[in-house]
């Protein structure tokens, strides 16, 4: 993916949180992670992902 | 603002001159006409009195104040700004002063997360960026300005009226010993964000407004770093805040802190209180020793523009004509670019070798440079102070995830500023396209490392044409009777022909500015000529 790519994700994303409300943008994100780990499809790959997206969540 | 005890202009490093006011006792009527007023004799002014004394045209400027500027403080002064320097003869004192820089560092809670360097090669004759602080830049300009013949500057000096007249402009001017009526044929107001003139002219910027406020402050201090900018995004000493660090000459250094929502700006604009967060600051990055604070302000974030930067025979010019936010360094350079613009155009028009419409291109040209600027700002501005949930949410997602996967620093990276492509400007040819890459038009020409030179040092300071062919250079020499063309043939320069994507029969034609104004790649002199009375608008059919 380049870099434009990314970011033009990065604005969706970012637009979409916004449009449906901080509320619902928990439940948005877990089905956007399922229904982008089915599409992938491969699970060692989802794995180390959620490893590396639960690091550094808060100050430390 | 200052320390208390310090008038506004007591520095801890530069002295501020004391300009006098003009002494009109010994003025004859001469006094009172030249072509060109420039209101504000700011970097903006001097540089567009620069560009047309590099034309050969007389400029009276004015100025309200009787030193340089105090409020105003940029300090990042980038490439196609130095190129601009140098064609008005001015850029020694800015490369013996200045501190050159390529690379940038972020931080996310202390650990960097991301160092980018911003293109940078051995055909490149000047660094991407340069940082100076704003009061040496004005006091370089004005030492030009002042070993020029052309350029008077009057300092106390405030225009307080501006009228159109039949033919030309009638400025009034207000100055110690009274008022008195000055005529020019154009007026350049370059008198700032709040601009006396734009209001005159009962003109109103239009855009938005960000919700970030900054405070800067400069301190003085020996610190062993080198010039190399930081941003810290939620450092411990401003949790969910973001800080950016510039090292200055003069070991002066610039610290931004951004403002939370909740935070009083006039209680955060006390002293003590900026003291205290600037050491925070230094704490985080380490510095344990004495500093001393110079100066500080605060800024917030806006995109604002005229609709058109022409009214009439009145050119607005640099800030007067646009306020955009300070994350992709373009205020000045994008003032300065302004200048140069239309003093180059302006110079052409009054010399009688371009006909009036050059002087249409110049909105279209410089707001298109503006909105380029309004549309990578706010993508700067939406990271660095995002002012919705979702934009929060995401920037914070990327920089959690930067701290172990370098992708997501990227989306850190500001890319910094590059000179606007003029590729819809009526003053260039539509693009030739047969090439296959090389710089398209209305591009600023890629420089190109000669044996003993860069190409810029060969272009002169009117159109260039660069071909690749010795024939064809000397054809056109042979025709250029009324000398219009600065001809540079790059054939025995291996590298020229892939530089340019070009083939021997290849031809540029180079504006004043360093503007590419027409490509050919299977070109002729009658092909040439003809462009050149296009883009000059000095063709029969554009008359």
């Amino acid at each position: 993916m380049t870099q434009a790519q990314l970011e033009q994700i990065y604005a969706s994303l970012a637009r979409k949180v916004d449009q449906i409300g901080p509320e619902c943008s928990e439940l948005f994100l877990a089905k956007l992670a399922l229904s982008m780990a089915h599409a992938w499809g491969d699970v060692d790959g989802v794995e180390r992902c959620i490893v590396d997206a639960a690091r550094s969540l808060e100050a430390e | 603002m200052r320390p208390a005890g310090r008038s506004e202009t007591e520095s801890l490093y530069f002295k501020y001159p004391k300009f006098p006011a003009p002494n009109r006792a010994q003025w004859t009527a001469s006094e009172n006409a030249a072509p060109v007023a420039i209101v504000g004799a700011g970097p903006i002014g001097m540089t567009a009195a620069l560009a047309l004394a590099n034309g050969g045209i007389r400029s009276v400027v004015f100025d309200n104040k009787d030193t340089f500027n105090d409020g105003s403080r940029a300090i990042c002064v980038a490439r196609p700004s130095f190129y601009i320097l140098e064609q008005l003869g001015a850029v020694a004192p800015f490369l013996a002063k200045s501190l050159g820089w390529t690379t940038g560092r972020t931080f996310y809670r202390g650990q960097q997360i991301l160092e980018f360097d911003m293109p940078d090669s051995a055909d490149e004759k000047f660094r991407p960026m340069y940082n100076l602080q704003q009061q040496y830049i004005e006091q370089f300009l004005y030492e030009a300005c002042a070993a020029s013949n052309l350029i008077d500057i009057r300092w106390q000096s405030e225009v307080t009226d501006v009228q159109d007249t039949a033919s030309n402009v009638q400025i009034e001017v207000t100055d110690p010993s009274g008022k008195y009526l000055f005529d020019a044929e154009w007026v350049l107001a370059c008198d700032g964000a709040r601009s006396p003139v734009r209001k005159m002219r009962g003109l109103r910027l239009q855009g938005e407004n960000f919700e970030g406020r900054y405070v800067i402050a400069d301190i003085q201090m020996d610190l062993d770093y080198p010039t190399i900018r930081r941003a810290l995004f939620d450092p411990d000493c401003r949790r969910g805040g973001t800080v950016l660090v510039h090292k200055q000459p003069d070991n002066i250094w610039r610290i931004d802190y951004q403002l939370r929502d909740d935070e009083d700006e006039a209680h955060a604009l006390r002293e003590e209180v900026v003291r205290d967060s600037v050491a925070a600051v230094l704490k985080d990055i380490g510095h344990d020793g004495p500093w001393e604070l110079e100066w500080w302000s605060v800024y917030s974030a806006n995109t604002l523009a005229l609709d058109d930067y022409r009214d009439g025979r009145v050119f607005f010019v640099g800030d007067s004509a646009h306020i955009v936010p300070i994350f992709g360094v373009r205020g000045l350079n994008n003032g300065l670019a302004d200048a140069a613009n239309i003093g180059w155009k302006l110079a052409w028009v009054l010399n009688g070798k371009a006909g009036p419409a050059l002087l249409d291109s110049y909105t279209p040209e410089r707001r298109g440079a503006t909105l380029d600027v309004f549309a990578n700002a706010s993508k700067s501005a939406r990271f660095m102070t995002p002012n919705t949930h979702g934009w929060t949410l995401l920037r914070d997602a990327a920089l959690s995830l930067a701290l172990t996967q370098p992708y997501a620093g990227q989306l850190a990276n500001p890319r910094q500023m590059t000179a606007f492509t003029y590729g819809d400007s009526p003053a260039v040819l539509a693009d030739d396209p047969a090439f296959d890459g090389g710089p398209s038009v209305g591009a600023l020409l890629p420089d190109l490392k000669l044996e003993d030179s860069f190409l810029s040092d060969r272009l002169g300071v009117g159109y260039a044409l660069i071909c690749f062919d010795d024939a064809l250079a000397d054809s056109i020499r042979d025709r250029d009777t009324m000398n219009q063309l600065q001809v540079v043939s790059l054939f025995d320069h291996p590298r020229a022909l892939q530089h340019f994507a070009a083939q021997p029969t290849s031809a540029y034609l180079i504006r004043p500015d360093m503007h590419i104004a027409a490509r050919w790649l299977t070109s002729s002199a009658d092909m040439i000529f003809a462009g050149l009375n296009t883009v000059t608008f000095n063709a029969k059919d554009n008359q």
